[in-house]
């Protein structure tokens, strides 16, 4: 069995899109190596334990269900811990405003490990390269610097001022423009992406990507986006995300090693990657050792 | 026998057919993935199949013709040195030398792609080599452990004539050669030869395919009631520690190496071109618009363009201009030294390097100013690009490298006996209007730079869009101010009097500073400006560079102020 640091084991993680668990019926999942089992009750809310012989699709009563892992629905999503989890989930305020459009974008499997996947989502420089045409394109491929900073108050990691020329910067946009995007990084495997809404442009559209670690190569992406889109339908922006992450997947299948390295030496950054960076660092100076290589000690 | 990472044989790990245009094969050796291509020239690669950047398979790149580019950021790495040549998320800088992939040894021969773990032993044929013409069987994939894929092999041969054991895992049995390539401890690939193509090959292909189908079978299920064993585990080496920090833009410090003079002719009218050629393997990396020292027989040091393509490493091709007038620094190259000399050189840097971020990019040269365009421009070429490139020379026998141009497909466009004003509207029509992502690169003389400048400044190209190399500083330097410089970093404080230049009295005081032209031209000797009004007497940061004031080349310029606090 991985070493799960207590960081990793206390925390709380993402496991499913609420509306696709079925109200008495049984799905299983697997987290941090263990399988889990979840279903909801009539009134519409999870339950979460640990799976002995539950088969996916079994009907079930809830009430049964006596020894249960603690639960919290946010963000249109279930999540679980196997420790102590704090009390509430880490803040995106914009997601209670009354004319949003929420919605969740699917929940797909990669073959990598959850931090790979979180680095994958703050990198603009792979634009043009992974997603041609849309989010940028040759020969406009410039990083320019942007702003990085460690919040310790609010634990988490901040890249502003991050500015890229795309053609489709998202599915309203008509003619490419240079977009100016913020990143955080609330929780080690979470990060949540800000943009001008084309609709709206001094409010932000919101995206984010919540990993669930099934095992320390292998992770379950759940995409969440917050928007401010009067025209476009729910189907038409699930489409456009769920194209964006397919052309992400088999690049982050064929990296190797699957887990993310957090020894400087053993990748070669770029002023581009600062964000890359504090990342690694921020999770290195948490303890966090599953899904990564740890700094020889 | 059991495998070992550091085995240092060679094995077979493609057949040349695996390697058609512009491909990239994935292999593997000893647990070890490679990513293995050919390049335009012919030359093979195999390296470790990992972009240095963040691990992505470099086997699912695209293979460019003279440079392989990662998928994930679009990082080019050069045809044999594996050194990186471009980042294009700082299409402005040029990437620091020592980002280079790690290389396997490989040797083509026999219809097959040969390689090792190593560089301990050097390539040799197996017995009998010289006797075929040879002819690959198709290969045979076997999930079992290479020791007994040999065994089995040799196990083929009749009772009456037993297989012959080659060295590294090979066998010749009758008139046909098996080696088995060790994919890993449970994973083998057989690669057979024939001495000759049969004269019907698909017969013959199609008996050894069922033959060898038979014994994978064998093999297999014989695995498959054995244990597995563990697969080998080979480790990435790590990244020096200057790469794994933050780099700033830097100008790279070389050291010399020996090179031949492997021709040496007339290129144009008072143009001498050099093939200067490495004694062994290839030479270092470059990006267009790079530059070497020579060191010259008389002492002097002299910097040359590099005019080479992507990829193109065996040699570096330099154009030198026979001056007159000149100090004694291109008269003795073209002078004292023959084919068939050595010389010192250094590493290449580069101060003028290429975007590859253009919509459109216009190259403009003058005289022997054509060396480092020709290099930009057979590097935009080969990626397919846009460029023009146009040529300026007083008469049409001084354009040089003529056959070079001429296998260019972009816009080239030759400028001769013009005169002045003429030259002027013939770059106000070249360059047009600017709009978004469009770049010039100048080089030439010092009135032609002006003239480029001028020009496009008037018809709205902002200073970033404008690049150009001085190969000299024209301009007479008045050194009689003096005044103070205090090193912020090395904690000194010296006065710098009339007559003497900050480099000197910095190196005076034992600090050991890098240089190249002296003149105040290449930028090597750019040191930033921390308290302290300049005064630049250089022709190589540009005005708003210039004004800044945050960094100065010590070798010409002094200071307006009293004093200087340098940040060295």
């Amino acid at each position: 069995m991985p070493n799960i640091d207590t960081l990793t084991h206390n925390s709380w993680q993402v496991i499913a899109a609420t509306e696709e668990i079925g109200i008495g019926v049984v799905t299983t999942t697997i987290l941090l190596d263990t399988q889990i089992a979840l279903t909801r009750d009539a009134d519409g809310l999870p339950v979460v334990w640990r799976r002995s012989d539950e088969q996916n699709g079994d009907e079930i009563d809830p009430d049964t269900i006596v020894e249960r892992l603690p639960v919290i629905t946010g963000y249109g999503y279930i999540w679980t811990s196997f420790g102590t989890p704090p009390k509430e989930l880490f803040p995106i305020p914009e997601y209670a405003e009354p004319d949003r459009v929420n919605m969740s974008c699917g929940s797909i499997g990669i073959h990598v490990s959850a931090p790979r996947a979180v680095e994958n989502f703050l990198d603009m420089g792979h634009f043009p390269y992974v997603h041609t045409d849309i989010l940028g394109a040759e020969p406009h491929t410039e990083v320019k610097e942007y702003d990085v900073e460690v919040s310790e108050e609010r634990d988490e990691v901040l890249a502003t001022k991050c500015k890229f020329f795309q053609p489709r910067a998202a599915l309203s946009a008509t003619e490419g423009m240079e977009v100016e995007y913020v990143y955080r990084v609330p929780h080690p495997y979470c990060s949540v992406l800000y943009k001008s809404s084309p609709e709206a442009p001094e409010r932000r559209d919101v995206i984010a990507i919540f990993l669930q670690p099934v095992s320390e190569d292998r992770c379950r992406a759940h995409l969440l986006q917050s928007m401010i889109d009067s025209t476009s339908t729910v189907t038409d922006l699930r489409r456009f995300q769920q194209t964006i992450f397919g052309q992400d997947k088999p690049i982050l299948e064929n990296q190797y090693p699957k887990r993310l390295p957090l020894d400087p030496r053993s990748e070669t950054p770029i002023r581009a990657d600062k964000s890359a960076i504090a990342y690694r660092r921020w999770l290195s100076q948490k303890g966090v050792t599953y899904g990564v290589i740890p700094l020889a000690s | 026998m059991s495998l070992s990472l550091t085995d240092p044989s060679w094995y077979p790990i493609a057949s040349s057919d695996d390697l058609p245009f512009r491909h990239v094969y994935q292999g593997q050796l000893l647990g070890r993935e490679l990513a293995v291509w050919r390049a335009d020239d012919g030359n093979v690669n195999v390296w470790e199949n990992r972009c240095l950047h963040r691990g992505v398979r470099l086997s699912i790149g695209i293979n460019e013709g003279g440079e392989l580019k990662c998928q994930y950021h679009g990082w080019r790495y050069a045809n044999r040195s594996a050194g990186c040549t471009y980042i294009p998320a700082h299409p402005a800088d040029a990437p620091a030398r020592r980002i280079q992939n790690k290389t396997y040894p490989v040797r083509e021969a026999f219809g097959l792609v040969w390689s090792a773990a190593n560089d301990d032993i050097a390539f040799t044929p197996f017995p009998g080599a010289e006797t075929g013409t040879w002819f690959a069987l198709r290969p045979m994939p076997v999930n079992a452990a290479p020791e007994d894929v040999h065994a089995a092999l040799t196990s083929l041969a009749p009772d009456d004539q037993p297989a012959e054991l080659l060295p590294a895992l090979g066998v010749r049995v009758g008139t046909t050669l098996y080696f088995v390539q060790p994919i890993d401890a449970n994973r083998a690939v057989i690669r057979g030869l024939l001495a000759h193509e049969p004269a019907d090959a698909i017969t013959t292909l199609r008996h050894y395919n069922e033959t060898l189908t038979k014994l994978r079978d064998r093999l297999e299920r014989a695995a498959a009631r054995k244990p597995i064993p563990a697969p080998l585990n080979p480790a990435f080496d790590k990244v020096s520690v200057e790469l794994s920090t933050m780099p700033d833009i830097s100008i790279p410090r070389g050291n010399t190496m020996t090179v031949v003079v492997k021709r040496k002719w007339t290129s144009a009218e008072g143009i001498i071109g050099f093939e200067l050629a490495s004694r062994t393997g290839h030479l270092p990396t470059f990006q267009p618009g790079a530059h070497i020292d020579v060191h010259l027989p008389n002492g002097l040091i002299r910097q040359y363009s590099i005019t080479n393509g992507p990829g193109d490493l065996l040699s570096y091709i330099i154009g030198v201009k026979a001056e007159s007038a000149s100090k004694g620094g291109s008269k003795a190259l073209i002078e004292t030294v023959s084919e068939g000399d050595l010389l010192a050189i250094s590493e290449p840097r580069n101060n003028f390097p290429l975007r590859r971020d253009a919509t459109r990019t216009v190259l403009i040269a003058a005289g022997i100013g054509i060396t480092p365009l020709l290099s930009m421009a057979r590097f935009l070429d080969k990626s397919s690009l846009p460029y023009e490139l146009h040529y300026f020379a007083r008469t049409d026998d001084q354009i040089a490298f003529r056959a070079e141009l001429g296998a260019l497909h972009g816009k080239i466009v030759l400028h001769t006996g013009l005169a002045r004003d003429t030259i002027g509207q013939t770059i106000a029509t070249a360059l047009g209007s600017w709009s978004r992502a469009q770049h010039v690169y100048v080089c030439g003389p010092s009135t032609m730079l002006e003239t480029v400048r001028a020009t496009a400044a008037a018809q709205d190209w902002p200073e970033e869009a404008i690049h150009f190399e001085y190969f000299k500083n024209d301009k007479v330097i008045d050194d009689s101010s003096s005044f103070e410089i205090e090193l912020a970093r090395s904690a000194m404080t010296l006065q710098v009097p009339a007559g003497k230049t900050i480099l000197e009295v910095m190196r005076d005081a034992g600090l050991s500073v890098p240089s190249s032209c002296e003149q105040g031209a290449c930028g090597t000797c750019l040191t930033g400006v921390i308290v302290g009004e300049c005064d630049h007497q250089d022709v190589y940061l540009n005005d708003s560079e210039k004004r800044a004031n945050t960094a100065m080349l010590t070798c010409v310029s002094r200071a307006k102020s009293a004093r200087l606090v340098l940040d060295i």
